[in-house]
């Protein structure tokens, strides 16, 4: 933990694992889905399913889901505002295996895509995004995070990473599928990557899928 | 890193934490000593806002004891020291209700800096300047806390969490009133002291009984120890010592009082009741 971590951060209560943890895994879903969507399910497991609608942990998915930051005072009048957006949104409870304790499985739909997240409040408020769809990860979002469905040939990664132009601070690269000749591959880095090295990555003719899911601002 | 390696560095302290933070996470000392602005100021912004404000908390096990204590006129404490209690008590309250709040250290504990901070704005006329260096200084203490043990209650009890803030808290006083680094980790000991061995046992496992008044009562503990600190009084074991007891004792806590909400106060027939009371409440609000 850095010193900026054991003094704060800025948050709304009453659990950094149960109220912030849980708001910035759907945070990461809203990022990643590029907004708001239009259905959301929310399957909650473990510890979640037991204390978490004490800990106003539905409320705080709710808010991640809309987008609002970890700080924001309309957190706990999320489900009015939800409806009165008129997002359609569920909780569930279910067994979901060998996971961490307070573990959410969220599935989203926009637009007529279908997104499954599954995350994971570590304490402190630290996440770990441990599934992308059927792809098993470990993403912190403590950097800003590239990730990439690519074309699973020769030199595919190496041209993308000559695209990021910024440092990478962590690399992950993963055949999902040997059939199809698919493979995911995750790029953390310290700076933010720009608005044209990512419009070259996703042009590029390696790249299937791309999302950028840039780590907030007023988290340092 | 242990406490007395940053002490003797043979610069300003807050200095010397700053610059261990850069070290290691590579953002400038600029940077985060205005990220600890904002986060001082977020405090002091709401101590004066919740100031004896009554909560509607989640669970409704408390939510009226920092406007009981704003209304009440103290006959014992010092005006210091009643003042810092409202602020703990209310702070710790609007978490409970989720308001905003700086989880210094965390959530459940985050009334007792923001208390004596506020006191010190409001009874001492502290300076900007003065309260951030202090203020460093209690994350200094936070951070060697949990870099050789723990400030998470499900790992160490109650006493890595409130036991963390109070030695903080007493690490700031003792610093804004005699700039000494010797003397803010004899408060700190002190502080850390007085809470070895407090157990994690909230009621229902809600952030309310007993956080609420636990964080009452360590802001004065931490204002004690700093009272003690100013008049020389030195701990016989040093800081770093202390905390290793810390994380030995936590470790040897069982899991029903490590913020489970099953052992400790949780386990007692009132607890049971009020948390059976709130479920039926609860499931009837579902139905309806």
């Amino acid at each position: 933990m850095s010193l900026l971590d054991v003094v704060g951060p800025v948050m709304v209560g009453p659990s950094s694992s149960h109220t912030l943890g849980a708001l910035r895994i759907a945070r990461f879903v809203y990022k990643f889905v590029g907004g708001m969507p239009d259905r959301v399910e929310f399957v909650l497991h473990g510890s979640f399913a037991d204390t978490g609608f004490g800990h106003g942990t539905d409320k705080a998915l709710l808010a991640g889901i809309m987008g609002m930051h970890a700080d924001d005072e309309r957190i706990r009048d999320a489900l009015r505002i939800a409806n009165e957006k008129r997002l359609d949104y569920s909780f569930s409870v279910e067994d979901l295996g060998d996971v961490h304790p307070n573990t959410i499985l969220v599935r989203a739909n926009k637009n007529g895509k279908m997104t499954e997240i599954r995350g994971s409040s570590v304490g402190g408020g630290e996440i770990e995004i441990n599934r992308i769809n059927d792809c098993e990860c470990s993403l912190s979002w403590e950097f800003h995070t590239l990730v990439l469905v690519i074309k699973d040939v020769p030199g595919a990664m190496g041209q993308i990473l000559g695209d990021v132009r910024v440092n990478i601070s962590n690399l992950y690269l993963k055949r999902i599928d040997a059939l199809r000749k698919i493979a995911v591959g995750i790029v953390e880095t310290d700076e933010e990557i720009s608005e044209d090295c990512l419009r070259e990555i996703e042009n590029s003719r390696f790249v299937e899928e791309m999302y950028y899911i840039g780590r907030d601002a007023d988290e340092i | 890193m242990k406490f007395k390696e940053i002490l003797s560095a043979g610069v300003p302290l807050p200095e010397e934490i700053l610059r261990r933070e850069m070290a290691e996470s590579g953002v400038p000392v600029e940077l985060l000593r205005r990220e600890m602005q904002k986060l001082m100021e977020v405090m002091l912004e709401e101590a004066e806002k919740q100031y004896g404000k009554r909560q509607k908390t989640l669970a409704g096990f408390t939510g009226d004891n920092g406007s009981k204590m704003a209304s009440h006129d103290a006959v014992m404490l010092s005006e210091f020291s009643h003042m810092a209690t409202v602020v703990a008590l209310s702070l710790a309250e609007s978490n409970a209700a989720m308001g905003r709040v700086v989880a210094c250290p965390t959530g459940g504990a985050c009334g007792v800096v923001p208390g004596v901070m506020y006191a010190l704005k409001k009874l001492k006329g502290a300076q900007y300047d003065e309260l951030l260096n202090s203020f460093i200084v209690a994350g200094g203490i936070g951070w060697c806390i949990e870099k050789n043990a723990t400030i998470a209650g499900a790992e160490g009890g109650c006493q890595a969490e409130m036991g963390t803030a109070a030695a903080m808290a007493s690490a700031l006083l003792t610093y804004y009133f005699t700039e000494s680094g010797e003397k803010a980790a004899n408060a700190a000991a002190i502080a850390l002291k007085s809470m070895l061995g407090l157990v994690c046992d909230p009621v229902g496992g809600y952030v309310e009984v007993p956080c609420v008044k636990r964080n009452g009562i360590a802001v004065n503990i931490a204002i004690s120890a700093a009272e003690m600190a100013l008049a020389g009084i030195e701990s016989v074991i040093p800081f770093d010592e202390v905390v290793e007891a810390m994380h030995r004792v936590g470790k040897s806590l069982p899991e029903s009082l490590r913020e489970t909400g099953l052992g400790g106060l949780a386990a007692t027939p009132t607890a049971r009741k009020i948390v059976k009371d709130l479920k039926l409440r609860q499931h009837s609000a579902e139905k309806q």
